[in-house]
């Protein structure tokens, strides 16, 4: 395998990561701010609390290890990306920013208003929807057509981003996804919990999404035939990626169906998303951006690019540990999770 | 707001962004280790109010570190959002150092959210306090590598320019340039008098507003005995500072010290204004002061300005940025002096309101001397983004919309700021140290009126 395929599977593998960890974090802020208008609050405010409390950190960080690792490894990514998203990008960085500023304010500071409590409550459900509407659009974008070079100067067509109909797909698959994949993880934290109310409800939502998710997916396939009738030619040679995801979802939605393996059932979901993930990014090489941004001719020099994997095996000879130890201090510690060891400081 | 100049406005923006993000880094850097400390004392000596004081900084500094990562992705983002060029070409030498400090922030936020959370969940309390150490290095090996890339701006090196192309890289080169030495040495430890200085304004702010328990007795040693270690040490390690710029990079040096014509027995120039012929007017002239910092000998010869074409001349304001630095740099070493020798000055009460006064200014006092120097090294740094190779006119955005961009971030900072701010003074506000150690049976007998 050369550098530069070595360094954009460890960069989609990181974008995965960023998509499972955010999505039950976005999600679980719109189900916790959904629970709040309809009354079930008290229901299943608490397991989402309690899960999110100490994780919340983690995810940020695997979206700023993406970014600054694909312009490491593909400088002129942060040339054309950096130069066109720098509005949109923006108002994503906004968004976050008012999203983890106030989740903070409010888990850490002194609970007592409840005013500000439901403000804070509606920031937090509306950016667990928006920030990944904004966020997807970027990879409506990387099929091509919509950033290009004018005079040397790189621009990007507005016009031609909103009124296509692949940029809606890909923003309505981002946020049925975030729904489906968080509701699937809190049914399973949830009967961990031994928490049977919260788990009636958030497993209502986790069915309820299951099939919405799967049309959202047919109609986003579709929709890169238009945009990139490459692309989707190259995802019909690996076409078994895309039969397998579906596999691993029937599974998922049955064993949540039946009320059994709960566990296994995420895992399916986690492979649900990995095949359909891998799949699309294979088949989108060797383009990051078509047209513009190549692989093999964008990576960096070869010390570099070797200077930078050797970092990343290192460093996650340290991270992989450390997050083990957090997961089982936290997500799979059975007295944690019901809520019986100590809180915080 | 469009016709702006793209330049000018991703400066600013890029300014604004770091002078929000550089307290909460400063402070991230600099608390693990005061909390080490606190927490330690109360394990060794047994005594829990050193316990419930890393305990109560630690409820603050989670604020403090969760809007840290909020503005630390802001600026992980506009890097490449408002100077796309400079990392497409400086990113071939220096992407390394920015790539490991995710990892190393990684494993921070890892272990302070376990830190967080298992204050009384293990048997053995040091087990607690060892979570610290991974906090520590995390945050320290961040602080490293990023100002290992803000030396590489400086000093580049580790590559060769070909048809605009850095090539011929080593990252290594790259990242231990002579620069990295002083710089890195020198933000950690400003960062941890900064932070010792800042928890020792609030035990004082406490004392003046009439709290005797002598648990802020406690905190109040604690603290400014720590800020006067760090403190000398910062002071000596800018002085090291001082000499490195005399030898690798004499133009930021000689702008720092209005200082046009080379020659040896140089004076340092403290204040003063200068008029349209550089000539320097009511200023306190130290004879060769100047050559003695750049070399420990006046017969040290110290390059001018002049000496430089002048489109390669730093602004000439930097200047008073260094002279007020290096003021309050002795202000934060003389105030924590004059508390150690507090039972020695005259008058009765040990801990006089003057004094207190001082201390509860040794924070914003640090932090502003942060700013100063940053002000310094960047704004010495122009008109280059990498000295010798990149201008910092070449590097930025060519998008025209860069105006909106800071006005919205402006709002967003001000916000933020304005919200965090409450927050945590609300935090202290509604469950005072007092209430708690009586919530906790902490009271000591015959000494909380010590």
């Amino acid at each position: 395998m050369s550098y530069a395929m070595v360094a954009i599977t460890i960069l989609w593998t990181f974008l995965f990561g960023y998509l499972v960890v955010a999505s039950i974090d976005f999600g679980a802020g719109f189900f916790s701010f959904y629970s709040v208008l309809t009354g079930h609050r008290n229901k299943i405010h608490n397991i989402i609390q309690r899960y999110l409390s100490p994780v919340w950190e983690v995810t940020n960080v695997f979206l700023i290890f993406f970014v600054v690792g694909l312009v490491g490894f593909f400088p002129d990514a942060a040339f054309y990306y950096g130069t066109a998203l720098l509005v949109p990008g923006s108002l994503a960085l906004v968004l976050l920013a008012i999203r983890g500023a106030y989740y903070a304010y409010h888990t850490y500071g002194s609970q007592t208003e409840t005013r500000t409590n439901k403000v804070y409550m509606a920031l937090y459900g509306a950016t667990g929807l928006l920030i990944p509407a904004a966020l997807s659009t970027i990879l409506a974008i990387s099929e091509g057509g919509i950033i290009d070079k004018d005079n040397g100067k790189v621009v990007l067509h507005w016009y031609s981003f909103f009124t296509n109909p692949y940029t809606w797909s890909v923003i309505i698959l981002a946020l049925v996804s975030v729904l489906y994949i968080s509701a699937m993880f809190l049914t399973y934290y949830a009967q961990r919990a031994g928490d049977e109310v919260a788990f009636g409800i958030v497993r209502g939502y986790a069915l309820a999404w299951s099939g919405p998710t799967i049309l959202a997916s047919l109609f986003a396939f579709f929709q890169i035939n238009h945009q990139n009738p490459v692309h989707f030619q190259n995802m019909l040679h690996m076409a078994w990626m895309f039969i397998a995801s579906f596999l691993c979802f029937c599974i998922a939605a049955y064993l949540v169906w039946k009320k059994v393996k709960l566990g296994l059932a995420f895992v399916m979901v986690v492979l649900q998303f990995a095949f359909a993930w891998y799949g699309y990014g294979r088949s989108h090489l060797p383009y990051i951006l078509y047209d513009y941004i190549h692989v093999h001719e964008s990576i960096t020099n070869d010390t570099m690019a070797v200077a930078l994997i050797t970092a990343f095996v290192l460093g996650l000879c340290v991270l992989i540990p450390s997050l083990i130890l957090l997961m089982r201090l936290f997500l799979f510690d059975a007295n944690y999770i019901r809520g019986k060891s100590a809180k915080r400081g | 707001m469009s016709s702006l100049d793209p330049v000018l406005m991703s400066r600013i923006l890029t300014g604004l962004t770091l002078f929000v993000h550089i307290v909460l880094a400063t402070i991230g850097v600099g608390i693990p280790i005061m909390l080490a400390l606190a927490e330690w004392r109360g394990i060794r000596t047994g005594d829990d109010h050193y316990t419930l004081l890393a305990r109560r900084w630690a409820r603050g500094y989670v604020i403090t570190v969760a809007v840290g990562v909020v503005t630390g992705t802001a600026i992980g983002l506009q890097l490449s959002l408002l100077w796309p060029t400079f990392m497409r070409v400086a990113g071939k030498a220096i992407a390394l150092p920015l790539f490991m400090e995710t990892f190393a922030f990684f494993v921070e936020a890892i272990f302070l959210g376990i830190y967080l959370y298992t204050w009384d969940r293990f048997k053995n309390k040091s087990t607690h306090l060892l979570l610290l150490i991974p906090v520590a290095i995390g945050s320290s090996a961040s602080a490293f590598f990023i100002t290992s890339m803000n030396a590489f701006m400086n000093q580049p090196q580790g590559f060769e320019l070909v048809d605009g192309v850095f090539t011929n890289v080593n990252p290594f080169v790259a990242m231990f340039n002579p620069a990295t030495p002083t710089k890195v040495s020198h933000v950690l430890a400003s960062a941890f008098t900064t932070s010792a200085g800042v928890l020792a304004s609030i035990a004082a702010f406490s004392l003046l507003k009439g709290s005797t328990h002598v648990y802020f007795k406690k905190a109040l040693k604690l603290t400014v005995v720590s800020a006067f270690v760090f403190a000398v040490a910062t002071v000596a390690i800018g002085d090291f500072s001082g000499k490195f710029l005399a030898k690798y990079q004499p133009e930021k040096l000689a702008a720092a010290e209005w200082h046009f014509e080379t020659m040896t027995r140089a004076p340092l120039i403290y204040g003063g204004i200068l008029d349209e012929n550089h000539e320097v007017k009511y200023a306190l002239k130290i004879p060769y002061a100047l050559s003695i910092l750049a070399g420990n000998n006046p017969a040290t010869k110290v390059i001018g300005l002049n000496e430089f074409p002048e489109d390669e001349r730093p602004p000439l304001s930097v200047h008073y940025y260094f002279d007020l630095k290096v003021t309050i740099g002795a202000l934060l070493v003389l105030i924590p002096l004059l508390y150690l020798f507090r039972r020695k000055l005259p008058g009765k009460k040990p801990y006089p309101k003057w004094l207190l006064l001082s201390i509860v200014a040794l924070g914003p006092l640090a932090m502003s001397a942060i700013w100063l120097g940053w002000f310094l090294a960047e704004i010495g740094r122009q008109p280059w983004i990498v000295r010798g190779y990149m201008k910092v006119a070449d590097a930025a955005t060519t998008s025209t919309s860069v105006g909106w961009m800071l006005l919205l971030f402006i709002v967003l900072y001000l916000v933020l700021s304005v919200s965090a701010i409450r927050v945590l003074s609300q935090l202290f506000r509604n469950k005072s140290a007092e209430e708690e150690i009586r919530a906790l049976g902490l009271e000591i007998e015959g000494e909380d009126r010590a």
